[in-house]
């Protein structure tokens, strides 16, 4: 497991530097990726939300998208 | 985030929850024409936390998609906040009296219990726009504006999103730029950092000549955000998103309402003061996310790491893992995991004996934390294409001690209380 996770890791790394020869789909290939629910900001309601709760309660916030600044949350 | 006149809340939350499930379903049936190429998100959630805050939040969002795929997006947010909140001062064996934030009255603390000002009460307007526009086959281009009105808070925000899909759409890198600048007007006005709270007494005449008013005036800040990422195509099952994000925040950063107890060798308060943390903040951080699609569900996995030169280091696991129960509904776990260092000039109190410093917070969610949400959601398509769903969770803060001494009387006192909510969500699409 931990070496699938490590060749994974490798494989992406390489993609960036020379060109995604081995990841990836083809455009017939993407119906799993097509569904809404794989959108990486699905449900985006609830992620700003939680943000809102989050930027509040805790000194971090942002991340996936802007950290931005506001409101004056106590 | 304060406010001393009670306003017209509970009419502006009924008129929005109103709004957000009463009338539009039918009216998107009847006006099909000119609604068609809509979509519209809604939800209103409870935020409660025991003895606490509580917060109600309502949001309407409306995504139209164009011809040329060019989406336009308008969000509504309206919240309201009521509510204790803790002051910052540590707990004592007695009654500890404070002064309101606008310094015309006080409130009393019972012995033994962690100083909360219960004059929480804020109304926040939010509205947000954008519009992503693809050109050039493989770029999108997008632009945002947002406003945000509470009673001590203006903030106005605007930030754009660049993005180019490379290798059959496989990978997409994209470059983000927000601008914000943020006003506030404390409620009683600006604390002069680090000076003494003082308690207003019987006679109002009496205070305006004890010095009472070394709080006065507004400030602002602004904050600079670049975002940088890359998404990714693993398989036909597997996604991965990495993102850089610096932030820089230059200006008024404190927290006007928030104190620090100074105390004696035993433990006891003998005054308190307003806190003051640095004017300019740079945070780095990095973040990681993978969906991967079950054969029904999906599993969506994020880890967040985040650093600044406040010396406050935070690491945040969130997962979600959808199993659709049919084809037209589904339940999802949810867990959410966060952990934080103190920043450096946090401290719980100061002491009587030591210098004073330049900055101090004794604000526990700048303090060392961990935290952890759990929860569940239930999701359903209806027969006409809309879906509805709810979330139930759970969130708890565990402020830790950072390594500081509890002298005398602080010994036996809890200084590191827990903060328990409830979250409550009901989402409507249409």
């Amino acid at each position: 497991m931990k070496r699938k996770a490590l060749y994974v890791s490798v494989l992406i790394a390489l993609s960036q530097l020379g060109g995604c020869a081995s990841l990836g789909v083809q455009p017939w290939e993407r119906d799993l990726l097509a569904k809404d629910e794989m959108e990486l900001g699905a449900e985006g309601i609830d992620l700003g939300l939680d943000d809102h709760i989050y930027f509040s309660k805790e000194a971090t916030s942002g991340g996936r998208s802007f950290a931005g600044g506001g409101c004056g949350c106590n | 985030m304060q406010l001393n006149h009670k306003g017209s809340i509970a009419t502006a939350l009924a008129g929005a929850t109103c709004a957000l499930l009463g009338q539009s379903p039918a009216h998107a049936d009847t006006d099909s024409s000119v609604l068609k190429d809509w979509k519209f998100d809604t939800a209103i959630l409870y935020y409660g936390e025991t003895d606490r805050v509580s917060l109600a939040e309502s949001v309407i969002s409306a995504t139209k998609t164009n011809n040329d795929d060019s989406i336009f997006n308008v969000k509504l947010v309206l919240d309201t906040l009521t509510g204790a909140s803790a002051n910052g001062a540590v707990p004592q064996p007695a009654v500890q009296t404070f002064s309101r934030p606008s310094g015309k009255d006080s409130y009393q603390v019972a012995a033994g219990e962690t100083p909360l000002d219960d004059t929480f009460r804020d109304t926040r307007v939010q509205v947000a726009s954008s519009w992503m526009q693809p050109f050039a086959e493989t770029w999108r281009g997008t632009a945002g504006i947002n406003v945000s009105r509470e009673y001590d808070y203006m903030s106005l925000g605007v930030n754009g999103l660049l993005e180019k899909d490379l290798f059959q759409r496989n990978t997409t890198l994209s470059a983000g730029l927000s601008y914000q600048f943020d006003s506030i007007d404390p409620v009683g006005g600006k604390p002069t950092p680090l000076s003494s709270m003082l308690i207003p007494s019987d006679n109002s005449d009496a205070d305006e000549d004890t010095g009472q008013y070394s709080k006065n005036g507004s400030d602002n800040k602004t904050t600079m955000d670049l975002l940088f990422g890359v998404t990714q195509v693993i398989n036909r099952r597997m996604l991965m998103q990495f993102n850089y994000g610096l932030s820089v925040v230059d200006g008024y950063t404190t927290d006007p309402y928030k104190v620090l107890s100074v105390i004696d060798a035993n433990g006891v308060t003998q005054d308190i003061i307003y806190e003051n943390r640095p004017d300019t903040r740079t945070r780095h951080s990095f973040f990681w996310q993978t969906k991967y699609a079950l054969d029904s569900g999906v599993a969506d996995v994020s880890y967040r790491f985040a650093t600044d030169d406040w010396d406050i280091n935070s690491h945040t696991i969130d997962s979600r893992l959808r199993f659709n129960l049919s084809d037209r509904s589904y339940i999802q776990p949810h867990f959410r995991y966060y952990q934080q260092s103190a920043a450096d000039f946090y401290q719980p109190f100061v002491n009587q004996s030591a210098p004073l410093p330049m900055y101090a917070s004794a604000d526990y969610r700048v303090g060392e934390m961990t935290a952890y949400t759990v929860g569940l959601k239930y999701g359903r398509e209806l027969d006409n294409g809309h879906e509805w769903a709810v979330r139930a969770e759970y969130y708890q803060q565990d402020p830790k001690n950072a390594g500081f001494d509890q002298p005398g009387v602080l010994a036996d006192l809890d200084l590191y209380p827990s903060v328990k909510a409830v979250i409550l969500q009901f989402n409507y699409h249409f």
